[in-house]
């Protein structure tokens, strides 16, 4: 195994941490997902598309990701 | 059973060495705080006594409830693994997953409540801050987690309805419904207070509308789904605001954003309603990712400028007001006023809703949930004790000026200066004056709700670490906005929540209101929501008694009621799961809780202190109405009866809160009983078992047999093909 310079695992880290955090991964996620589960050939929507899909979500149950006082 | 002696082997000589240690750097905490008297002393004993407190609660009280109570199954797959879509259900890091729900349950409550609580001194609050959060609040928040988890996430409502009965469900709905709109109105009045007369404050928070407005047009059209860079563009954005708040202040144009309380509320009105109607896209997610971030940022700094100026505290331990609950800022006595006034600090109803819901979903093992629940609770509560930090390293004469309702405290510095004499502190008026310049606002009079008060605190810590005295005014204008800002992202995101609660309802008269986009029904119940929220905002700016002392008790009843509430489905589900003999884990918080609340409750309407009981009070005013005379602090015939029509409906919803509650608390105990005489006749709804396939660490370090068994696992998967990297990165 290679050593890595501690500073840039701790970048590489924090990047991960901060785009899990912001759920800026979620189109990643969701196409990793789509592509185990129904094959490589699986129809993934564009990023536009599933980001707007995933915010119109919000509208029709606003109790997701309600935050508290 | 195994895992008791597994525990108990598990001390060895070091960890008891270290917890040991633990033990005496709390005790060493407690010690100082409980024994210094007439001496001002360093907040560092305040936070030696929590986190002490904090670790060994953790370790001990929480590490027994997992294993011992709730019996939490590492084997067991969670809703998250079992159910996992890539978009709601889906296996979350842990570390995330806890960063997420300490951002969902922290707000504006745990800085907001141990301000207000710092009327009665430090301490008794401070007791109930860390006692309560490591008993009650902690407890709820784990507990209720892991009930929801074992039902797929369902809700509090849905599982009180479930599980206790149709009509506990129902009255805990109504009741949910009910605590939302004070909530609301409560928050709002921070705002306006805070936002009031100040051109600073109210042009920076005017401006994160369009800000806002810019980041939702670039996450949907520019580049969508790129949270990380249009937040970071955002604060920018929001930071210069700040700077150029300063400048508008000082310019021709600061008329313009000096605004009168009433022209405020009327304002904020408008904004909740046609933000809450508005797409999600457009104002809502992009004023959540600013605040989110407004959020952590804040509160690292001011975690890390505590520990770094460790400044001394001028309040004192416990003042005068403790014991005869005549205070300027709540009336009433410590018990139980103090335990009502905290509240999201130590225990709040509403992280039951967090924990029951969105969480659930996403956690990777039945064994995280310790760490999830319980210690992100134990993260607000050191939320709360920075704030009464804060509350306490001004001068007491300081904090009674700002706290007290201008009825009492008069509207200028000389009678500000007098008032404050009478409540046994002093601060001369050119002191009072010179506070109010030092962070560039005319005045820092009765500026209520506990925001004001909090952000003077802020800027004495920050301008210690960053800027010195010069930067004074803008760490006050920051800890502004970052309070308004979640509080008005709030108020568009609890409308929306109240307008779906309600359009449930009223579905079951006329059906197509259930329809969330059916648009009529929308704009109703939307308009319906922030009515009912407005009402109590108009009315607490108006009031001549002042509206922060008269509906925070109220805020405070509600959200202890709805933790009763929780803890209420979290001991029936105990029973009825054959954990009778732990039910005391969440029945004892529950019976201290519907104490304390149900106290508070009975004197607000039925004591016969003026100051407290809200019937006696419209009983008096009524009386001098009757008898053509204007009784202090109202000043015209009006405010006589403004004063009498909000008693009245202070007093009913109160009264409504409590029978709600009770019934909630009688149809729980009936199951209970039902549920001990014929425990093969009770009907749970528990997912059934499902074997897990992950192998995840349960706590925030991984331990070493964890690291081996996730190695172990990891070369079995590479071993069996493909389902060889996995996701997420570099982080396993």
């Amino acid at each position: 195994m290679k050593p890595v310079n501690p500073l840039v695992r701790a970048g590489r880290w924090l990047r991960w941490y901060v785009r899990e955090f912001t759920d800026e991964s979620a189109y990643d996620r969701y196409v990793a997902h789509v592509r185990q589960h129904q094959g490589p050939d699986a129809e993934i929507p564009s990023r536009k598309e599933f980001e707007r899909r995933r915010t119109d979500a919000r509208e029709g149950d606003p109790r997701e990701g309600f935050r508290c006082c | 059973m195994p895992s008791t002696a597994q525990s108990a082997s598990k001390l060895s000589p070091r960890s008891i060495a270290v917890w040991t240690a633990v033990a005496l750097i709390g005790a060493a905490g407690w010690a100082m705080l409980a024994l210094a008297r007439g001496e001002e002393i360093s907040a560092a004993w305040m936070v030696a006594a929590a986190l002490g407190s904090y670790a060994i609660g953790y370790r001990f009280y929480a590490r027994f409830i997992a294993t011992r109570v709730l019996r939490v199954d590492k084997t067991r797959a969670t809703p998250a693994e079992r159910l996992d879509n890539g978009i709601d259900f889906h296996p979350t890091d842990r570390r995330v997953l806890l960063g997420h729900h300490f951002a969902a349950i922290a707000g504006a409550g745990p800085l907001v409540g141990p301000v207000l609580a710092a009327q009665m001194g430090y301490l008794p609050g401070t007791i109930w801050i860390i006692v309560g959060v490591i008993f009650a609040g902690a407890v709820q928040d784990m507990v209720t987690l892991f009930f929801s988890m074992r039902r797929d996430g369902k809700s509090l409502g849905q599982m009180a309805r479930e599980e206790i009965g149709p009509i506990g469900g129902a009255a805990a709905l109504l009741a949910v419904l009910a605590i939302m709109i004070i909530l609301l109105a409560v928050l709002a009045l921070v705002v306006v207070n805070a936002l009031a007369e100040s051109p600073w404050g109210t042009f920076s928070i005017g401006m994160t509308i369009p800000i806002a407005l810019f980041m939702g047009f670039y996450l949907r059209v520019l580049r969508p789904g790129r949270v990380t860079e249009v937040s970071l563009i955002g604060i920018a954005l929001l930071l210069l605001a700040l700077v150029s708040g300063r400048w508008v202040a000082e310019s021709s144009w600061a008329d313009t954003f000096t605004l009168e309380p009433s022209t405020l509320v009327i304002w904020i009105l408008v904004y909740s309603f046609v933000a809450s109607i508005l797409p999600v896209w457009m104002l809502l997610a992009p004023r959540d990712y600013l605040s989110t971030f407004m959020k952590i940022g804040t509160i690292g700094l001011l975690a890390v400028g505590v520990v770094v100026t460790l400044p001394t505290m001028k309040m004192d331990g416990i003042t005068d007001f403790a014991g005869v609950g005549d205070g300027p800022v709540f009336a009433g006595s410590l018990f139980p006023f103090v335990f009502i006034t905290i509240a999201c600090g130590a225990l709040s109803g509403f992280h039951a809703l967090i924990s029951s819901g969105t969480t659930p979903k996403m956690i990777q093992k039945e064994t995280q949930i310790r760490m999830i629940g319980y210690g992100s609770m134990l993260m607000e509560s050191f939320v709360a004790i920075m704030a009464m930090v804060a509350a306490s390293i001004i001068d007491p004469g300081l904090y009674f000026a700002m706290n007290a309702p201008a009825g009492v405290i008069g509207d200028n510095v000389q009678a500000a200066s007098e008032a404050v004499r009478s409540f046994g502190y002093s601060i001369s008026p050119d002191q009072l004056a010179a506070a109010a310049k030092a962070v560039e606002e005319h005045s820092l009079l009765s500026r209520t709700g506990g925001a004001p008060t909090l952000a003077i605190g802020v800027s004495n810590i920050f301008s210690e670490v960053v800027g010195g005295a010069g930067m004074k005014a803008f760490w006050y204008h920051f800890a502004i906005m970052f309070e308004a800002l979640f509080i008005l992202t709030a108020l568009d995101a609890g409308t929306r929540v109240g307008r779906f609660m309600l359009q449930d309802m009223l579905g079951n008269v006329y059906k197509p209101f259930r329809r969330v986009s059916w648009w009529p029904g929308l704009l109703i119940s939307s308009a319906a929501i922030v009515a009912l929220w407005g009402y109590f905002l108009w009315v607490g700016v108006h009031e001549p008694l002042g509206g922060i002392n008269q509906l925070f008790p109220l805020f405070g009843i509600a959200n202890q009621l709805l933790a009763a509430v929780a803890l209420a489905v979290c001991t029936t589900l105990l029973v009825k799961s054959g954990r009778l003999k732990w039910a005391w884990v969440t029945a004892v918080p529950l019976v201290w809780d519907a104490v304390v609340t149900l106290t508070a409750s009975w004197q607000k309407v039925f004591s016969t202190d003026p100051k407290v009981g809200f019937f006696q009070q419209r009983a008096n005013y009524q009386d001098a109405i009757d008898q053509g005379k204007v009784l202090p602090p109202a000043k015209s015939m009006d405010d006589m009866h403004t004063v009498v029509t909000n008693s009245t409906v202070d007093g009913v919803l109160s009264a409504l809160f409590a029978i709600l509650v009770i019934v909630v608390l009688a149809d729980a105990a009936r199951t209970c009983v039902r549920a001990v005489r014929d425990p093969q006749g009770t009907r749970m709804h528990e997912a059934p078992y499902e074997k897990s396939k992950l192998v995840e660490p349960a706590g925030l370090i991984a331990t070493k047999e964890e690291k081996a068994e996730q190695a172990e696992h990891e070369a079995a998967l590479a071993g069996a093909g493909p389902h060889g990297p996995g996701t997420g990165g570099d982080s396993r």
